[in-house]
Parts: C-alpha cells; structure tokens; sequence
C-alpha cells in the first residue's frame, strides 16, 4: 500500500473539492497519478469518479489545487487545461453525432503534426467510415472515435473515463488492447468498472466512496483484497468469477 | 391562380425577411443558450444605416443600393460584435442575465434610435425597377420580393457552405450539439460565439436593409416587430437548426399572407395557432434536437 | 406587425399595436421599510421577531400611505405638487399599481421560476375586457369585474397550459408569442370594439360615483392602495403555502417534486393563473385610474417594464418587486420631464438625444444593474447593511437571485 518513491507525478491534485447543483459531489479528493503507467479511478457508481475527472479539466467548477507536470492549472480554463497536454475520453463517448467520424477526428487536432497514421493503424475501421455521421454508429465504433479522438494529440496525461461501458466482450479486450499500446507512451488516468480490465491494465488504484479517497495503493495488491474490494466496491474481485462475468458488476 | 402566385410570393418575400432574423437568432440560441431580444436592434441598425447611404448619396441607382446592402450588414455586424464582446461575455453561462442584458440594450438601442432618427417612419427609394413588376402566370409580383428571396437565398448559401466547409463552422455545428465537449477537446468556444454573434448581426443588418425596400419605410420599431416572428419561426423550425429556420420562415409568411387574405386578416392570428399546434405535438420544433 | 396584402400586392406599412414609449405611470415617493423579502422558511425565534418588526414597520408604513390625501406634504422633485393635490394622488396611485404588478411577475418568476414574456396579456385582459363589457353590457361595476375575472381565468388556463408544455427559454418565447396575438388583436380593432391604436374612453354610466372624476382621485388611490396592501397579502399567502413551497422546489429540482408525488406541472400553472388573475384585477384598477384603455397596457412592452421592475428591486425579494416598481414609475415620469424641459434643449446633440430619452437612460441602468448589482437594489441595500454590522449567517440574497436566475434558464 506504500507508493515506491518515485520522479515527479504528472497530476497532482490537492483537496479537490467540486458542486453540482448545490450537492458536494467531490469532497477533499487528493492523490497522484505517476509518470507512467496506468492509474485506476474506482468506486461504486454515483461515487463521483465522473465528478472529479471532469473537475479536474474545469468542467465543472472546483476549488482545491490540481498540478499537471508541476505547473498549477486549476485556474485555468477547459480549453487550455486541454492544449496544455490533456487528452480526454468522456463516459458516454459524446462524440457529436452530426459530424461524421472525420469530422470529429478533424475537430480533435489540435498538434501541428496530429497523428493521423497511428489512429488510422489502431482503428481501420474508422477510415472505411469516415464519411459516416457519427452519431450512427455502433457503440463500439462510436467508442473508438473517442478514443482516437485523445491519441490524434501528443498529450501528457489521458484521461480515459469508462470505455468498456456497454461494449461486447470482443471490444472490451479490443479497447483494452489499445489503451495498453497507448500505455508505453503516455500515463493514464483509467475510470473502469470491469475489474478484469483493471487488473490487466492498473498499476495504482484510487477508490473513492462518496466524493472521498478512501484507499490508493497498487492496484493488483487491492483487488486481491477480497475483504477490501468487497467492502469498497461491493463486489469480490474473484479473478475466475469475473471472466465469466465480462463486465464487473460492481453495483 | 393570380391571386395564389401574388400571396406566394410576397409570402416567400416575408419569409426572406424572417429567416435572415431567424438564423442568427436560432445559431445564437443553438450555440450559446442566449435569447438575443437585442437581434432586432441589429435590423434596426442596419435599415438605418443602408439609409443613411441612400440619402446622403442622393442617388437611387443599383451600386449605391448593393453599397447599402454592404453597410448595412456591417453596421449589424458591428453592433452584435460589440454586444458579445463587451456584454455578453461577461456573463458567461448565466443564460437569464445574458438574455435580461440584451433586453436592456434593445430598449436602449430602439429608444436612442427614436432620439437620432425620430419616432416616425421615414421613407426610402430603391432603384426603380424594385417597384416594377414582373408577371408569373398572371400575377404582377412587384420586384423587390425577388431581391429579397435571392439574397436570403444566398446567405443560406453562404451560411450552409460556411457551416460545411470551415474548421469554425465545424465548430459552431459542434458547439450547437455539446458545447462543453467542444471545450474538452482544447477549443476556445468563445471565439465561436462571438462568431456566430457576428455573423447573425450581419444577415440581420442585411434584412434591415431589405425590409426597409419591401415595407418601403424604416422606423426605429422595425425590427422589435420583425422579432417577435423569428422567435416563432425559430421555435417552430427547431432552436439551433438553420434549416429549420428556413423552413420554417417560409411556412410561417406564406401561411401568414394566405390568411390575411382568405381568413380576413387573421393572419398573426393563425401563425399563433400554428405555434401552438407545433408545441402540443413536437415541443422541440420541426427540426430541433428530441428532448 | 401587420403584414397585410391589399390588392396591388404592395405590403402596407403599418407598424400595428405599440407605439406610446413611456410608461403610463408617473412618479411618487414612498420609502420604504427595506427589508428582506425573500420567503424564509424555518422562522426561528430571531427569524419570527424580525418578521414581526417588518410587520409593524410595514403597518405604519400603510397607515401612513393611507393618511396621505389628508396632509399637506411636499415632496419637490419626486411630486408634481402637495400630496393631497389629485395629481401628485393619480401618480401615487399608478406607483402602487404597477408595484403591485411587479409583485405578481415576482411570483412568476421569483418563485415558480417561470420567465413569462406574455404577462401583459393578463394585465390587458383586465383593462380592455372590462372597459368592453361596461361599454357594450348595462350592467354594474362589480358583475363586470366578475365576469372579465372568469373570462381571464379560462384565457390563463388555455394559455398556461400550452406553454407550459416547454420551459425556460422557449416558455419566454412562445408566451411572448400569445401575449402579442392578443396585442394584434387589439390594434386591428374588430368590429371597433377595441378602439384599435386609439383605445377606448371608459363609459362611467354604470360606475358608483365615488370613483368618477377629478374630484374622487383620492378614492382611486386608496382603491390602488388597497389593491397594493391585499396583493401582497396573497402573494405572501401563495408563497407560504403549500403550493407556494412546492413551487420553489419545483424551481429547484423537478425530480425531487416528482419524488414527493406532486405534479410540477400543476404546481406552476396553479402559479401561472393566480398570477394572471392578480394582475387581471390590477388592470381593472389601472382601467378606473386612466380613465381609458390604451394599446401600450396589453404589449410586450408592459411585460418588459415588469421584467425591469423586478430585476431591478431584486430577484426573489417581494419587497424588491414593490421598490423596483415604484423606483421605475418615478424615474421615468422624472426623466420623461427632464427630456421636456428647457435645459436639455440647449445641449449638444451628443448629450441631448440620449439624455432625452428616458427609456435609452432606464434600459442602459437595467444593463448596468444586471452586470454590477446582481440582486438589485434589496441585494445592494442588504449587502451595504452587512457590512455594517458584519452580521453573518443571514442568506445573501444577490446569491439567492442569482440562483432563481439560473433555475429559471
Ligand atoms: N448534472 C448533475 N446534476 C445533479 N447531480 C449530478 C449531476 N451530475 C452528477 N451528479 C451527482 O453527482 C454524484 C457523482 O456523480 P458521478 O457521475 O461523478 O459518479 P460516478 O462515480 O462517475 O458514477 P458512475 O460509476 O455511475 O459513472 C452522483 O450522486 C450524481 O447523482
Ligand atoms: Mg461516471
């Protein structure tokens, strides 16, 4: 449960603290995200994972001190926050469903050299449709846009929230396959609720219950807690149990 | 038959008007969330400053008319310019204060108007031809609806290609569908909004010009009284789609002028009705996005 | 606007219904307990001694307005002459109305959130629908009153209903839209029923004497202020009842209304009609006071002035609503004189057209209001109080109207 002594995180969030609606949805969220690697974000649902994702680029309002790559950006507006190095792959996709697939690629540039060839590599299927209206794909395909939407960009962080949610079990191995690839190049910020994919993917883990941090640690050492994964996520992280079951149902 | 063709037309001619009010209207709102009620100060403007050319130019020919087009879509876009830039801004994501700031302005602009210009409306003179008229299956059409339906043709046109063909177009039709993930892939939205603010004042400065032709007249009250139909016809059309409020423009005045002539002058009336028909059965507009 | 087609096809230019730009109204003074008016829940033991103070204060404040037409008080500046003099009362009187036409857009928009633009439908329904009835029916004042009542109630209801169907913005539009039909309707003058761009002269003949000429002004004015008194009584009673609770949560959080098993869309057009209704007696009044009906009483223009009033006394705040109604009624009858008045003639251009049009003057302070004084006046006035006696804990109410603001978009 001891974070090794490592260089510089790339995000360092400071009692994050965000609103909505008048309701505290995130209360004095701290932690790190190591330069490389992946990092899981866990929690049942409604715990506020999506919350403080999205605090931590100003999409919703927040106080609390986030530092990406030592520079402090709390301040800062989504726009910039984003250009300063982000990629982000929201839940629920949000690709814009008027605009086709390269459109929407086209829209994500935002390097004066985007790599387009990587993307067209990692996602064939996106060239074949990238005359398609976006928002008549499947949601695989849908998820995929997204995703290569975040890699078309040199970023220092990705910030991948939920992107097996609904997917068969084909393109869950699929998406898990890529952010692995994407992985050696740039550290990730992973919300998953399939514990299978975290446990092929996660280095660290943050849980969070209630709009809290209420464990970080090594990701393989807290799912192999089966006290703790019950006790924090509602559901046993049996490692044979959840292959059958695809998707982990952590409700 | 004569008759039809006559309503149809000068129908289409109104609806030219409307839909140069109605697509920066319907943009504004699509994009931004904003309820622009100074949109009609921006016509005023134009109408005002096209005449002002006319006049001070003496002249009626076609060169001076095009150079009022011009200035007039300027002055609108200026103004709007202006009305985003310095106020709307300011206010960024508070909807109600945004609209409450543009309701204040047009109260200001309409009443400073009244103080430069007078309360009473002042006549204007196109070149001559747009008071000729052409025959369509025995109809005379007086001309000046053709000008009217070609430019509002055209800055449909120009408008769609824009919207099609441009990164800031890309932009806008993003933004019009989820505005904050157009912010979450590194995009200053804000330059779109005072884009399309721009770009809406601009088409209507441009119908101010061309409805001070078609009405004959312009008067500090032209465009609050234009307004209030864009709003129908960008609330029937669907907010944020500009071919809604193409359609829907269209719809709105021919059905406009073929009331007032066969319904006894009922023609608001019915226009009404037929917002109200549009709510009860499809709240979000002919084209506006399901809720 | 009309867009007519006459037979050579040539659109006729006529700019149809609104036309006047001042406000009926004029000025009066009246200050005022400021207090905060914003509906407190839980009234704890502090809470109920500072409502009975406002109570008291608010009483004295009646009886004083009452006693008015008795006294010989100069108010130079704010009063065309000495309070018992009928023009000083007619303009007292038309500060009382439209105070009491603010109060109920506030509880529109203060407490159900609900931004109407078509409110001046309602306010109109009650000028010209009585003005026609004692002009075409024999009957007295008050089976008038009653019978213009239930017309405006079924109109409100008809209304309220379809549009209701949408929220926020496009409910601004489409009751902009009906109020408008109604103002069309009116300008177009059928069968010369509404006296079209004219208006109509109110026809005394069925009218009790008391209320009839210059000489009665003062009767007038105890009846607007009589009206003012009982308006916020009901508003307060609707915004302490059930209804008027389940309004605000409805303003807050729908879901949660749902939750609780009450329907949201009932709770408002409830709102909607007492609303309509408050405001269709007050026109009945406004009728008596000007002795006429008039195009500018059923425009959106009238709406807007009451979108400004409340706004500018503070969103939220009832007593906001009166301030804001009566602070506007007077700046715009002083600076309709001013615009009048010799010294501005003399200026140059520059400054004499602004300066001379009290409307560019009030919507650029509205501007100015809305961007530097979120809560209004009530909003600055509590704000300055803070300060001074560094009280904390009591609800801000600049953070309260800009939360109804934002529920209401
Ligand atoms: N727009 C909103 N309005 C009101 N409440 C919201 C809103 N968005 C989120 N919440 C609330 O904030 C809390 C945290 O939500 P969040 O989406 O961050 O959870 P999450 O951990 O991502 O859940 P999930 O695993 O289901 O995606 C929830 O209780 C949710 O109901
Ligand atoms: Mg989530």
């Amino acid at each position: 449960m001891t974070a090794a002594a490592e260089p510089r995180p790339i995000l360092r969030i400071e009692r994050l603290n965000a609103h909505i609606a008048g309701q505290q949805v995130v209360e004095d969220v701290s932690f790190t995200v190591p330069a490389a690697g992946i990092t899981a974000l866990l929690g049942r649902n409604g715990v506020g994972k999506t919350s403080t994702i999205k605090a931590i680029i100003g999409l919703i309002d927040r106080t609390g001190a986030v530092e990406l790559d030592g520079v402090r950006i709390e301040k800062e507006s989504t726009y910039k926050i984003i250009r300063s190095g982000v990629g982000y792959v929201p839940e629920d996709r949000e690709v814009f469903s008027k605009l086709t697939v390269a459109e929407n690629l086209r829209l994500a540039e935002r390097d004066d050299a985007p790599r387009r060839q990587l993307v067209e590599e990692l996602f064939p299927d996106l060239v074949a449709r990238s005359g398609q209206m976006a928002g008549t794909l499947s949601g695989g395909q849908q998820q995929m846009v997204s995703l290569a939407r975040a890699l078309l960009n040199t970023n220092k962080i990705l910030l991948v929230d939920e992107p097996t949610k609904g997917l068969a079990p084909k393109i869950v191995a699929e998406v898990a396959e890529t952010l692995a690839e994407a992985a050696k190049t740039v550290p990730i910020l992973l919300v998953e609720q399939n514990l299978h994919v975290v446990r092929q993917l996660a280095e660290g883990a943050v849980v969070l219950s209630g709009g809290r941090v209420v464990h970080t640690g090594d990701a393989l050492e807290f799912l192999d807690d089966a006290e703790l994964t019950q006790r924090l996520l509602g559901v046993s992280a049996d490692p044979l149990a959840e292959k059958s079951a695809g998707k982990g149902a952590a409700l | 038959m004569s008759t039809v063709v006559l309503l149809l037309f000068t129908g289409l001619g109104l609806g030219a008007l409307y839909f140069l009010v109605a697509a920066g209207l319907s943009l504004i709102y699509g994009l931004m969330g904003v309820l622009n009620f100074a949109h009609g100060a921006f016509l005023t403007l134009g109408a005002f400053a096209g005449w002002e050319v006319a006049r001070r130019t003496g002249s009626d020919d076609w060169g001076i008319f095009l150079l009022s087009l011009l200035v007039g879509a300027a002055a609108g876009a200026a103004f709007a310019a202006f009305t985003e830039f310095v106020l709307i801004r300011r206010l960024y994501q508070r909807h109600i204060e945004q609209l409450l700031i543009t309701l204040g302005l047009s109260l200001a602009a309409v009443a400073l108007f009244d103080g430069i210009w007078g309360t009473d409306p002042v006549f204007i003179q196109g070149p001559a031809w747009f008071k000729d008229t052409t025959e369509i299956f025995g109809a005379r059409v007086p001309n000046d609806r053709f000008v009217c339906i070609i430019a509002a043709v055209l800055v449909l046109l120009a408008m769609v290609f824009f919207l099609k063909n441009t990164r800031y177009g890309m932009i806008i039709r993003a933004g019009v569908e989820n505005r904050s993930m157009v912010t979450a892939l590194g995009i200053d939205v804000r330059k779109a909004f005072t884009l399309v603010f721009t770009i809406g004042g601009a088409a209507a400065g441009l119908g101010g010009v061309l409805a001070s032709h078609y009405f004959g007249y312009v008067s500090p009250m032209l465009g609050g009284s234009l307004l209030i139909f864009a709003f129908i016809v960008t609330v029937i059309g669907g907010l944020g789609s500009l071919t809604g409020a193409a359609i829907a423009a269209v719809a709105v005045a021919v059905l406009q002028q073929f009331a007032n002539f066969y319904l006894g002058g009922t023609g608001d009336f019915v226009v009404v009705l037929a917002l109200a028909l549009v709510l009860l059965f499809r709240p979000s507009g002919l084209l506006g996005r399901t809720s | 606007m009309t867009t007519d087609t006459d037979a050579s096809g040539v659109n006729s230019a006529g700019t149809g219904a609104s036309q006047g730009t001042s406000t009926p109204g004029s000025p009066a003074g009246l200050r005022q307990t400021a207090g905060d008016g914003r509906s407190a829940p839980p009234a704890g033991p502090r809470l109920t001694r500072r409502r009975i103070l406002g109570a008291a204060a608010g009483l004295a404040g009646v009886v004083l307005l009452v006693l008015l037409p008795l006294l010989n008080l100069s108010l130079p500046g704010v009063l065309p002459g000495p309070t018992y003099t009928p023009g000083s009362l007619q303009l007292l009187a038309m500060c009382m109305l439209m105070a009491a036409a603010a109060l109920t857009y506030h509880l529109l928009l203060g407490v159900a959130g609900l931004l109407s633009f078509g409110h001046a439908l309602y306010f109109g329904a009650g000028v010209y629908g009585l003005a026609i009835i004692l002009q075409n029916l024999d009957i007295p004042l008050l089976p008038a009153m009653g019978l213009t009542l239930l017309v405006v109630i079924v109109l409100a209801h008809v209304v309220g209903s379809i549009s209701l169907r949408v929220s926020g913005i496009p409910f601004a539009m489409v009751t902009l839209a009906f109020a408008q039909a109604g103002s069309v309707i009116v300008g177009r003058n059928p069968d010369g029923t509404t006296g079209g761009d004219e208006g109509l002269s109110l026809r005394t003949e069925n009218l009790p004497d008391f209320l009839v000429g210059v000489v009665n002004t003062r009767n007038l004015y105890w009846l607007a202020l009589a009206v003012l008194v009982a308006v916020f009584v009901v508003v307060t009673w609707v915004q302490s009842s059930r209804a008027g609770h389940a309004a605000a949560a409805v303003r807050e959080n729908e879901l949660r209304v749902r939750v609780l098993g009450l329907q949201p869309y009932l709770v408002k057009l409830l709102i909607f009609v007492v609303s309509a209704v408050l405001v269709s007696i007050i026109g009945m009044v406004f009728l008596l006071l000007q002795s006429g009906a008039v195009p500018r009483a059923i425009s959106a223009d009238l709406t807007i002035t009451l979108l400004v009033m409340v706004v500018l006394g503070g969103v939220g705040s009832r007593w906001g609503a009166v301030i804001g109604g009566v602070f506007y009624t007077i700046l715009d009858q002083r600076l309709t004189t001013l615009a009048n008045s010799d010294a501005i003639d003399t200026l140059p251009d520059i400054l004499r057209i602004p300066l001379s049009e009290p409307l560019f003057i009030l919507g650029t302070l509205f501007i100015l209001v809305v961007l530097f004084l979120p809560g209004g006046l009530t909003g600055a006035a509590q704000r300055l109080a803070e300060r001074r006696n560094r009280r904390s804990g009591t609800r801000h109410s600049t953070a309260a109207s800009r939360e109804i603001l934002e529920e209401s978009a």
